[in-house]
């Protein structure tokens, strides 16, 4: 098998395939989680400043939130290129010997 | 009591010296072995993830980010945490879109990546030019910062600041390569973590660790300021919109960070050092607020600017107060390890766009011996550390701060877009590569010049021609738009052959260096 015949097999487009899709997903989630704060902050200053704790506002509690969700992606995409794309490379490595 | 900020003090050159000497020290074993290219670019490719991670930690939070960040907080309130926010984010979108491929089709630049399957001499050029070009921009904002801060701190001249960073940072960097740089970086990151850590501690103590106590004193103290609510920071949505997109792709375009993916030995340690570096940062970035507030509280927004106009000296000055001379040394060697760690890694960088984009691949068509390319890197190294101190002198006392803007919009605009699209766009050509890399960086340094950062803030004229504060919105659209239209305009087969059998090194890592 030629590498143009292996990189166009069913097996190693549904890797790649996978490997976008999962990556746009995660980056649509850190993009409504990013930019609907910062719309926040632009368009509704009265959410922000709902107290939700004594002297806690909303806007502190969305930027912690904010801060450790973005760090939580990142996990998120390690555990699953961990559990499921590095299990597919191994499988098409050997496929490729 | 008495402030011993701005005067010599013993504890802070004691620190100082330690730091050196430990950085030195390392320097003098990193030599040893670096050698050939790869050690002298990427470190032979034998840093692991979490040293990485560490490493990248201590690229990304300069000086500006901490001294910045906790001084606009004591002044402003919640706008700083805003901003701190979004130099979180570009962090994640690195790990989604860039670092494995980037890692596994790349060697010591990311113009690598991007011509790879493209005609070498035109991306090369373009790709190194728009590299330059972010870190100069970035540079000097550091060496002008840098010189500021140091002679706020230690009371030394600042030319004379200006040239001990420059020569102790070429010290690392001409001898130590890649290797010594990132284990300047990872004790930079290490001191500055725990110093900050300290800090957050010592302040937090004050309020009996109640961050609503210390909120509620924050409110108290300044009523009429709205500390805790978004003050003039993001004011229209655009506005908002552009800085984001500046913020978070510019990250995914700076050289001296793409760098640090080649010192990895594979797609797997790269990914593993984007969690570690996300780590540190937004631990950093959600501790800072608290050195920002604490230091409105206990030492005064009037105080504060009686330092320093731009409030750089809010944590230093808090510092002292906490833990007396010896901590305010110990905070005050932090800051300067900063600077100067951030500072090599830009250097490096420029050096490898230089000598390896340059000269190797264009002038030389990648046929230099292994010697000769150490040795036309080396000399690089030393032209672009006497370019940093010689335009951080020479921009004394100007306002520089946009420099940090134009550094991301470009990156985000001319170095991001065409390492993006190599990546994913089959039907990329080098002529698309060239013009979007060109379109982007003109349109975002002449947009920045007519906005209201540079034409009212530094120009002061009345109104700004172009409404935005950053103009990525505008700048990166026009670049994708630009590679899109000239690629479709010439159809390269032979790219596109080759973008196919690339695949397997991309996401395999078979064939990665």
């Amino acid at each position: 098998m030629t590498a143009r015949d292996f990189v166009s097999s069913d097996k190693f487009n549904e890797l790649v395939r996978s490997r976008w899709t999962f990556s746009f997903i995660m980056l649509a989630i850190l993009f409504v989680m990013y930019y609907g704060y910062i719309f926040l902050v632009a368009l509704n200053r009265e959410f922000l400043a709902k107290m939700v704790g004594n002297n806690i506002t909303m806007g502190t509690v969305l930027f912690v939130l904010v801060i450790i969700g973005a760090w939580l992606l990142t996990v998120v995409y390690v555990l699953w290129a961990n559990a499921s794309y590095d299990k597919k490379v191994e499988a098409l490595k050997k496929d490729l010997q | 009591m008495e402030s011993t900020l701005g005067k010599p003090n013993l504890t802070a050159i004691l620190f100082f010296v330690l730091v050196v000497i430990g950085t030195m020290v390392i320097t003098y074993f990193a030599a040893r072995k670096t050698k050939t290219t790869s050690e002298f670019y990427a470190a032979g490719r034998s840093v692991t993830g979490f040293q990485n991670g560490l490493a990248l930690a201590g690229d990304y939070m300069s000086a500006a980010s901490f001294l910045g960040i906790s001084g606009m907080v004591a002044l402003k309130g919640y706008d700083g945490m805003i901003y701190a926010v979004g130099w979180l984010v570009g962090w994640p979108a690195l790990m989604f879109l860039i670092a494995e491929p980037l890692r596994n089709l790349g060697k010591y630049t990311f113009a690598d990546v991007v011509a790879s399957r493209l005609r070498q001499g035109p991306i090369r050029i373009a790709s190194a030019v728009g590299g330059i070009l972010v870190v100069l921009c970035y540079t000097i904002a550091q060496m002008v910062g840098s010189g500021k801060l140091i002679q706020l701190m230690f009371g030394m001249p600042y030319e004379m600041a200006e040239i001990i960073v420059g020569v102790v940072m070429l010290l690392y960097v001409l001898f130590g390569g890649m290797l010594a740089t990132t284990w300047v970086q990872i004790i930079k990151a290490c001191l500055l973590l725990f110093g900050v850590t300290v800090l957050t501690l010592l302040a937090l103590n004050k309020f009996g660790f109640s961050i609503s106590n210390m909120l509620g004193q924050v409110q108290a103290m300044y009523p009429d300021a709205n500390m805790l609510n978004p003050g003039g920071l993001i004011k229209n949505p655009l506005d908002a919109l552009s800085l984001g997109l500046a913020l978070m792709f510019g990250l995914l375009g700076l050289p001296h960070i793409l760098m640090r993916f080649f010192t990895v030995p594979d797609a797997k340690e790269a990914r593993k050092s984007v969690v570690y570096a996300t780590s540190f940062i937004g631990y950093f970035y959600l501790v800072i607020p608290v050195v920002g507030f604490t230091a409105a509280v206990l030492i005064g927004k009037d105080a504060i600017l009686g330092i320093d106009k731009g409030g750089n000296m809010a944590a230093p000055a808090l510092a002292e107060l906490l833990g007396g001379t010896p901590f305010l040394g110990f905070i005050a060697a932090v800051a300067f390890a900063t600077i100067l760690a951030v500072v090599a890694g830009l250097t490096l960088a420029a050096s490898s766009a230089m000598s390896h984009d340059i000269y190797v691949s264009v002038f030389k068509k990648g046929t230099a011996t292994e010697a000769e390319q150490v040795k036309v890197a080396r000399i690089s190294v030393i032209i672009f550390g006497i370019f940093a101190v010689g335009l951080g002198i020479l921009f004394k006392g100007q306002n520089v701060a946009f420099l940090v803007g134009l550094a991301f919009a470009i990156a985000a605009s001319a170095n991001f877009p065409a390492l993006f699209l190599s990546i994913v766009w089959k039907k990329f050509t080098t002529q698309g590569a060239v013009w979007s890399i060109l379109a982007g960086a003109l349109s975002a340094t002449v947009l920045i010049i007519i906005s209201p950062t540079v034409w009212v803030d530094v120009l002061h004229h009345e109104k700004a021609i172009f409404p935005l504060k950053n103009p990525a919105v505008v700048s990166m659209t026009l670049s994708f738009a630009v590679a899109f239209i000239a690629s479709i305009m010439t159809p390269d087969k032979k790219a596109q052959d080759q973008y196919e059998e690339d695949k397997i090194r991309v996401y395999l890592g078979v064939g990665a260096e």
